[in-house]
């Protein structure tokens, strides 16, 4: 139980962290009032909006009542279109969403497989191919993935549209750009897991009893070496994110990173800061869940921890 | 240098060129390429045939050599102002490497220094440090940038100092992990039995024997530095014109891809190409350096 409590500890104080650095970053990097309001504003006008928004308090008094405001949910009023902030960026959670997981599933179920046909035939043609075409995938920056694919589908063959989110067809090429990185990174680690595993006792006693290849790999092996694989999975979805804010330019999918670039264009505090914030939870939160899945199937891992505190 | 020592030196010399040709062709290939981008760091501003913003309106949006209406003046064609593209390359790529390079290091340094620190120091230091890595770890850093670029404005330093902010906690928590293991092994306790300072125990013995990791760590970070800046400028947040980098071609080139696809297409495949054979290199150095990580 301590151990529960002492990464959820770890998971606040990092929290409390990214709550305070978000706040003085965005707050010490400029005058909102000066990019918002026309350059021909008034003084008074000037000052108006500013007591408005809460900007001409002092600093620390800001950031109390910026805490204070958080933890009542209250996100601050969008300052280019006047409604809430949280909504704001509420509404276009969906999109990011699906254009994420679909990635993610597209990871798993094309790096996955690569991944254990690469450990199973080590070091064979097979092994060499999958672990080449890898490298290929996760060098490929996906701006330029995307760039590649809208003319070879949306301007040469005219199959697909090239920016949008309609239809599922809209769907199909940002969620390969993104997840294409991620299968391969996905396949490197399933390999090196599955390679580990391959070399356990219990994978010789599971020869010895006469299992075939197909029943010692899916029954015994993958499991085992799946456990990995999903830390690493919880790890990246923050790096993902990021990707996402790329992807979703490149094929104007109306999502969070779309969002947040026009946002950060227009100096909308409010937006940026949401985002920013909603983004490290996402982040906190798959750590967090990610520690405690791995330390409920690891026992090691709970008594490494309490040995540590 | 004795006589004796003189008929070695052709012997030396063969067993490198020996090691050289045993090479995969693939990390043959990738090492070229990167010396190639070194190259072009250094001396863009001599080879190039053209300055690159020097713009000509008679000329725009040729294409490059083999396609028609394409002239040897511009090999590469010119943009939308007439600019030579083969000429903005060469100093997009400066810019690009030069930036990812700076980055780097100032990533590695930083965070080798806090491992060696929180190793040292143990206690309330280490606590701190090891939060502040959970911390940068747990940030969506990419984005963090972009808000920062977005709200300071165009400044050089700031971007410098974002790039050289990405990264560093993979080094310090490397070192750290290292160092507490090094520090108990025999060459360390022996050294410092001897009677040395702490400084020169970390500096001249730790350090040389923890090297091959951090390397490691060095050439899996590289290539992520480069996508971290060219996705930037090419966001338009990171280098904006007059200057132009890899990602701020490419971003300029999306809107033509219609009717010039190369100027895209070709700084994308500059900025794979540099990705693709610094991770080759890195699997292969870290194959070569640090066995324990291969499985």
């Amino acid at each position: 139980m301590t151990w529960i409590l002492l990464k959820l500890l770890r998971a606040l104080v990092t929290m409390g962290l990214v709550l305070t650095f978000v706040f003085f970053v965005l707050r010490l990097s400029g005058d909102p009032t000066l990019v918002l309001l026309p350059d021909d504003v008034d003084q008074a006008t000037r000052e108006f909006y500013r007591a408005k928004w809460g900007l001409d308090a002092p600093l620390w008094e800001q950031y109390t009542s910026y805490l204070r405001a958080l933890l009542q949910g209250d996100f601050g009023i969008s300052f280019r279109n006047n409604i809430d902030a949280f909504q704001v960026v509420w509404d276009r959670v969906p999109k990011t969403a699906l254009l994420g997981g679909t990635a993610i599933a597209i990871a798993l179920l094309i790096g996955m497989p690569l991944g254990v046909l690469a450990a199973v035939y080590r070091d064979s043609w097979l092994d060499r191919t999958v672990m080449s075409i890898a490298v290929f995938g996760f060098s490929m920056p996906n701006f330029f993935l995307g760039i590649l694919l809208i003319l070879i589908f949306s301007l040469k063959l005219r199959v697909l549209p090239s920016s949008g989110s309609g239809t599922w067809a809209h769907l199909i090429m940002p969620a390969a750009t993104l997840g294409t990185g991620f299968a391969a990174q996905i396949a490197r680690y399933t390999r090196s897991s599955m390679i580990d595993v391959l070399s356990k006792p219990y994978m010789r006693t599971a020869r010895s009893k006469g299992a075939g290849l197909t029943r010692r790999v899916s029954q015994h092996a993958l499991p085992n070496a799946s456990v990995p694989v999903v830390t690493i999975l919880g790890i990246k979805v923050g790096e993902m994110l990021g990707w996402a804010v790329v992807t979703e330019t490149v094929f104007a999918w109306p999502g969070i990173g779309r969002l947040l670039t026009s946002a950060v264009a227009s100096r909308d505090l409010a937006v940026v800061q949401c985002i920013m914030i909603l983004l490290a939870f996402t982040m906190v939160a798959a750590n967090m869940v990610v520690d405690l899945v791995y330390g409920w199937l690891d026992p090691r891992v709970r008594v490494g921890a309490r040995a540590q505190a | 240098m004795s006589a004796l020592d003189r008929p070695a030196l052709p012997a030396r010399r063969w067993v490198w060129l020996a090691t050289l040709s045993r090479l995969p062709v693939m990390v043959s290939v990738a090492a070229g390429f990167m010396l190639l981008m070194l190259f072009v760091t250094v001396f863009a501003q001599v080879i190039q045939p053209y300055a690159f913003d020097h713009v000509d309106l008679m000329n725009r949006m040729t294409p490059p050599v083999p396609l028609a209406g394409a002239t040897w003046a511009h090999p590469m064609g010119t943009d939308t102002l007439g600019r030579d593209l083969f000429s903005r390359l060469l100093v997009a790529a400066q810019t690009s490497m030069l930036l990812s390079i700076l980055g780097t290091c100032l990533g590695a340094v930083m965070g080798i220094a806090l491992g060696f620190l929180a190793a040292h120091k143990g206690g309330l230091w280490d606590e701190v440090i090891m939060a502040l890595v959970d911390f940068q770890a747990a940030m969506p850093w990419f984005i963090i940038a972009l808000a920062i670029l977005a709200f300071m404005g165009n400044s050089m330093a700031v971007f410098i100092a974002i790039m050289g902010l990405y990264g560093w906690e993979t080094y310090a928590r490397i070192t750290r992990g290292l160092v507490l293991s090094a520090r108990e092994q025999g060459y360390a306790l022996a050294v410092r039995g001897l009677g040395a300072k702490p400084r020169r125990v970390y500096l001249h013995h730790i350090l040389p024997n923890i090297a091959g990791p951090l390397i490691v760590q060095l050439t899996i970070n590289f290539p992520n530095t480069i996508l971290f800046e060219t996705s930037l400028s090419f966001l338009g947040l990171g280098i904006r014109p007059p200057m132009t980098s890899l990602g701020q071609m490419l971003g300029e080139g999306r809107d033509y891809l219609i009717n010039a696809w190369w100027l895209a297409v070709i700084p994308g495949l500059v900025i794979f190409l540099t990705t693709l054979s610094m991770s080759v290199l890195g699997d292969w150095l870290r194959v070569k350096l640090d066995p324990s990580l291969e499985t």
